[in-house]
């Protein structure tokens, strides 16, 4: 059992999770995940580990209630407990200087692109993060990205903040505005991802993204998370996360994707 | 005379009917009575060299367990086997015995063997249920520490030898619960997970340690565990944990699984009682399983209990060569499961979201002998067919999951990422660092895996004693 130090409901339907899990914040790295079970009953989902604190033995996660085990997640109370933390999977995220540095954050990605940022930041680049959200009061992490980001741009689906659009039209701007980008990386809904890569693929510039499919065990044991790219089959899991967003077969992602979408709203419908 | 024929042929275990055991999960046998258990260890002849004996990895002291249940002292006869096996309630179960003990039963020679694994789990299922385990004794604490990373037989059979020998032992196990592939994989109607978990409660009961969701390599390195951690020695036991597909054509459309995925989530994740377990999983209709081993045996029978209409088992290769234990192979066949043998998967079909609706097939001959010795499938030209399919499972074989041997330094490992380990003793390539079980030997058994600990762990205390 591990404790929820916090839960709090940080913008309407996404949550921050502060979790004691010190063998994981001992270890964690950006670009990394953890797979929760929230109870014995429960699915072993994955999450990305959006900051961490090595002497308090803490690390944070953002997530959106959209099934069972979300749903079940965002109704811990603080001092609450998580039945099953296992961590930090997958291979971190290269740090490296190399110049000038895009980060794109959605959803929950907003929450996952800062330890990326800090890293970044901290090895010497420039670093541009672009976050979106539908609109202004679903904004969160805005401070914590700008004290590791030369700058920060803001958008929003209805334009009540920042710049109308998306992180895809940002992009597009930044781009067209000559911009000079040496490494771009995407975070959040898959969609997302697939469309920037889309924009970054015509100008060559590297492009990488967090891949979110479906797992179970996390280890490489179950083969569930396998994704095609440049051709091959790769596991999310222990070949990933990250991935060149240039070579990755999203309409199988999508597809493996939604397999179990009657199953999830039948559960989901009989918790709630 | 009658009753003399009666008493000298083999006890019928009794088992669950097929019609109705094909939709629900409870163990298929329902283990002797203890009348029958002591009728069936009577008819052994307690031979002057028990063939039965040189036949067991471990080495179980079998005439003797076989001669206490004669006598009727049942508990006396589950202590005899734990001396050298200490899951015996599983390996009763499991087991491969047609090709082990009960292949040197003189027995066997004219007539059938003695049930050696029926009585085995007997006396063990009988100790249990009448709460008669006791704790054997422990040697005094020596304040060696000893890390166990995986959970499964290997590592569970050095964790039990080294404690009872004063050793601290910390087990680090990947997932939520621990016992590898008894836990994940071997379905709860041939190995219920009450009984896995009981064996390794007798474990924790014995003063052994586990820290669960514990991926080394990555929350720690095996390197960290002897230093910054302070364990005196590592074994290694972590299973053949990567799962095999088949390179053809349409490998990654939804509803084609890996037999460890198939079966995690129905016994792991427990998705055989969605939605009362979050975990879901595809109830095909029409399911196909490539491989015929245990694995795809027991990935058959799990997808009949989840309300199949037809489950075929597709194996390019010919009965003779299926690798499954005799028992497995005989119940999937009670239980409706149809076998397309000589046959081939070429390409994976679907449908506009890219889900799976069929497979094309080849039908295939067997030619000269290949390197395992089997004769080698070779495809028959222009024998294409198709088959209906909305769920296929691969079942054809594991290997090993480069995680921790990529993380380890001065580990060496094989040309197919296997662990090195001398056979004798377990030892590494790495001081203090021994391996033992699949990820040595490749997927093997249960009792293979169980010998290879009790090597390991005879060596470890060696170590721990007198030096490297
Ligand atoms: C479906 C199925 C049916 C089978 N049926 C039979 C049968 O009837 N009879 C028989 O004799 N054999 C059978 N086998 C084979 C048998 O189960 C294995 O040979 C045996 O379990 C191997 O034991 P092991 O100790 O090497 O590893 P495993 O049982 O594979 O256990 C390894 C453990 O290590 C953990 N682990 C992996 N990586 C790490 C890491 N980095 N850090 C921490 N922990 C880790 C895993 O999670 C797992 O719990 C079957 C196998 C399968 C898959």
């Amino acid at each position: 059992m591990y404790e929820v130090i916090r839960r709090d409901e940080i913008v309407p339907n996404i949550h921050l999770m502060v979790i004691k899990a010190p063998g994981v914040a001992d270890k964690a790295k950006p670009g990394q995940f953890v797979i929760i079970m929230p109870d014995e009953t429960g699915e072993r989902v994955p999450f990305t580990i959006s900051d961490w604190d090595r002497e308090k033995g803490t690390i944070s996660i953002f997530f959106l209630e959209v099934g069972i085990s979300t749903a079940k997640m965002a109704r811990i109370q603080s001092g609450g407990k998580l039945y099953s933390v296992a961590g930090p999977l997958g291979i971190p995220t290269s740090i490296d200087k190399l110049g000038t540095v895009i980060l794109g954050g959605g959803c929950y990605g907003i929450g996952a692109i800062f330890p990326i940022a800090r890293a970044m930041k901290e090895a010497g680049n420039r670093v541009i993060s672009i976050i979106e959200a539908r609109s202004a009061y679903l904004l969160y992490m805005e401070d914590s990205l700008k004290e590791f980001s030369d700058r920060l741009i803001v958008s929003t689906f209805d334009g009540s903040k920042g710049m109308k659009g998306s992180v895809q039209k940002v992009l597009t701007k930044l781009i067209d505005a000559g911009e000079k980008i040496d490494q771009s990386y995407f975070i959040g809904c898959t969609f997302m991802m697939m469309k920037c890569s889309n924009v970054t693929r015509s100008h060559k510039i590297k492009t990488l993204v967090a891949l979110n499919p479906i797992m179970v065990d996390g280890t490489g044991m179950c083969g569930c998370c396998r994704v095609t790219v440049k051709g091959n089959t790769k596991f999310a899991c222990v070949d990933g996360p990250e991935f060149d967003g240039h070579e990755v077969d999203w309409q199988e992602l999508f597809a493996r994707k939604s397999l179990y979408l009657k199953e999830e709203a039948m559960a989901y419908q009989t918790y709630r | 005379m009658k009753n003399e024929d009666k008493k000298s042929s083999r006890q019928h275990m009794p088992e669950q009917l097929p019609e109705l055991r094909v939709r629900n999960f409870e163990e298929v046998p329902y283990g002797y009575s203890p009348e029958a258990a002591v009728k069936e260890a009577k008819r052994c002849l307690n031979c002057k060299k028990p063939g039965c004996m040189s036949g067991c990895p471990v080495q179980v002291n079998i005439p003797k367990f076989l001669s206490l249940i004669a006598k009727g002292d049942f508990a006396a006869a589950a202590r005899t086997v734990k001396e050298k096996n200490a899951l015996p309630a599983v390996t009763g179960r499991v087991c491969p015995q047609e090709i082990q003990c009960e292949s040197g039963c003189i027995l066997g020679k004219k007539g059938d063997p003695v049930a050696i694994g029926n009585l085995e789990r007997f006396c063990a299922d009988y100790e249990r249920d009448n709460n008669l385990i006791e704790l054997p004794e422990k040697a005094s604490s020596t304040g060696k520490r000893v890390a166990v990373v995986g959970s499964g037989p290997s590592g569970l059979t050095v964790a039990g030898d080294l404690v009872r020998l004063g050793h601290d032992v910390v087990i680090f196990e990947a997932l939520h619960k621990p016992g590898g592939v008894l836990f994940y994989g071997i379905p709860e109607f041939r190995l219920p997970k009450s009984i896995v978990e009981a064996e390794i409660d007798f474990l924790f009961r014995m003063g052994v340690e586990i820290e669960l969701d514990s991926v080394i390599g990555n929350i720690r390195t095996v390197n960290e565990l002897l230093t910054r951690d302070g364990f005196d020695a590592v074994f290694i036991g972590v299973g053949a944990g990567l799962p095999a597909f088949i390179s053809v054509p349409g490998m990654n459309l939804s509803g084609i699984y890996s037999a460890n995925e198939y079966l995690t989530r129905a016994n792991l994740m427990k998705a055989y009682m969605f939605p009362e377990y979050d975990t879901p999983i595809v109830r095909g209709k029409n399911v196909a399983v490539f491989g015929a081993g245990n694995v795809a045996m027991d990935s058959a029978r799990t997808a009949m209990r989840l309300g199949a209409d037809r489950v075929r088992i597709v194996y390019r290769r010919s009965r003779d060569e299926m690798p499954a234990r005799f028992a497995e192979t005989h119940h999937a066949e009670e239980e409706g499961v149809e076998f397309f043998l000589l046959t081939a998967p070429t390409r994976f079909l679907g449908d506009e979201k890219a889900r799976l609706t069929g497979i094309e097939c080849l039908r295939m001959k067997l030619g000269e002998p290949d390197e395992s010795g089997r004769r080698r499938p070779l495809p028959v030209e222009g024998s294409e067919f198709k088959m209906e399919c909305d769920l296929a499972i691969i079942a054809v074989g594991a290997g090993a999951n480069p995680l921790l041997p990529g993380s380890t330094e001065d580990l060496k490992t094989n040309k197919w990422g296997y662990i090195v380990a001398d056979l004798q003793t377990g030892k590494t390539t790495k001081r203090g660092v021994w391996a033992g079980g699949d990820i040595v030997t490749g997927q093997a058994t249960v009792i293979l895996a169980m010998g290879a600990g009790r090597k390991a762990s005879d060596s470890i205390h060696h170590y721990l004693t007198w030096g490297w």
